[in-house]
């Protein structure tokens, strides 16, 4: 049905591809690549949706709605572009695979459960944080911020600590 | 010369975009069970990657600098609020060890077909919704701790910038010599077929096939 999935780039040829699209980036911007924003921007959307007075007297949320259209910005466009690098990374490499990805222990409504929980706290932390992995591990710590190296030693740190407790979903 | 040139506009954006999807993509990331595998020890190709782009995005912003195409500090430099940072990123970590993504490689993972992607983007949006509902009470942990506006390394440590960046590249190599090593004894990393396997449900298939896979106590 499918054919056999071409193998993933070397990490040291990801790394350095990844590398020069972040460095093109901040020479064409003045920032770096990020991610979690958007999903500030897509909250405070559809709560000017579902809950247009409450979304706008929000103290965090309030700015996105007062702006006008929470969901035209420059990180939109970048995620958009992320998704479609993504289909024609995986459509052309033969990795495109519509299924539920998890370790072999664990119903597909569990892993779909985790993954909510997982999204849950990462969605929370990066708002907390004023970043991700992409917008402050990433590109913080390519300007050599202090804020990026710190958010990278919490991120792996976490991640290890944590996994003792999940591995069972994964292995 | 004048870098940076401050467009914020559609297509660089949506371009840029499209090159950081293809080398999260190519690099595995749009697989939960690779990702993971960074925190299982298995697979080092997280710590990989991204040690390699800092360092070479980092020297390329220094080159530009001291080449006079860019003035100094005239890209956004994050500002630390240790505490916010801190709870934060670790939130992220270990969101990342249960959910199986981070924001950017949750978005390759929807293009990739992985609905475990898309409703851990939709867990998302509901834990910046819990945020924001809190940010009364959340804001005094937002606000604490602030260190010197957009203070970065070479500041912190009084040290030139091409020490750091020798510094960075020592315990980047370090850190691929000895995950490289690692993963030859849990028997990863974990190659594009392992994951794509089987096309339905949470059934990958059985992994401790390679010689020497084994896993740590």
């Amino acid at each position: 049905m499918h054919g056999q999935p071409r193998p993933y780039w070397n990490p040291l040829v990801a790394g350095l591809i990844l590398g020069l699209a972040l460095l093109a980036t901040f020479l064409v911007t003045g920032h770096g690549l990020g991610a979690s924003g958007l999903s500030a921007r897509l909250t405070a959307a559809l709560g000017s949706w579902i809950l247009p007075e409450a979304t706008a007297a929000n103290a965090y949320l309030g700015g996105y709605v007062k702006a006008g259209a929470p969901l035209a910005g420059w990180i939109t466009w970048e995620v958009l572009g992320v998704v479609l690098g993504g289909l024609i990374g995986s459509l052309t490499s033969r990795r495109f695979r519509p299924k539920v990805e998890g370790g072999p222990r664990l119903t597909p409504a569990r892993r779909l459960t985790y993954a909510f929980v997982g999204g849950a706290l990462v969605g929370f932390g990066a708002r907390l944080a004023r970043g991700c992995t992409s917008g402050l591990g990433l590109s913080g710590s390519a300007t050599l911020a202090v804020a990026g190296f710190v958010f990278l030693i919490a991120f792996f740190a976490a991640g290890f600590l944590t996994m003792r407790l999940a591995r069972g979903a994964w292995t | 010369m004048s870098f940076p040139f401050y467009d914020s506009g559609f297509w660089p954006a949506l371009a840029l975009g499209v090159l950081f999807g293809l080398a999260l993509e190519g690099a595995g990331f749009a697989s939960a069970r690779k990702l993971t595998a960074q925190f299982t020890l298995r697979d080092f190709s997280v710590f990989k990657v991204m040690f390699t782009a800092v360092i070479v995005a980092a020297t390329g912003l220094w080159l530009a600098e001291e080449l006079g195409l860019m003035a100094p500090r005239s890209v956004f430099i994050p500002t630390l609020y240790a505490w916010a940072i801190a709870v934060g990123g670790a939130l992220i970590g270990a969101g990342f060890a249960i959910g199986g993504y981070c924001p950017g490689t949750s978005a390759v993972g929807l293009a990739s077909g992985r609905w475990d992607a898309l409703v851990f983007i939709v867990g998302m949006i509901a834990g910046a919704a819990v945020f924001a509902w809190g940010f009364d009470a959340i804001s005094p942990l937002y606000w604490a701790a602030p260190g010197p506006k957009g203070q970065t390394l070479d500041q912190l440590l009084g040290l030139p910038v091409p020490a750091i960046l020798v510094a960075m590249i020592a315990v980047a190599a370090g850190g691929f010599w000895l995950g490289s090593r690692l993963e030859r004894r849990f028997g990863g990393p974990i190659g594009s077929s392992d994951v794509t396997c089987g096309s339905e449900g949470a059934q990958p298939p059985e992994t401790g096939t390679r010689p020497g896979s084994m896993r740590p106590s």
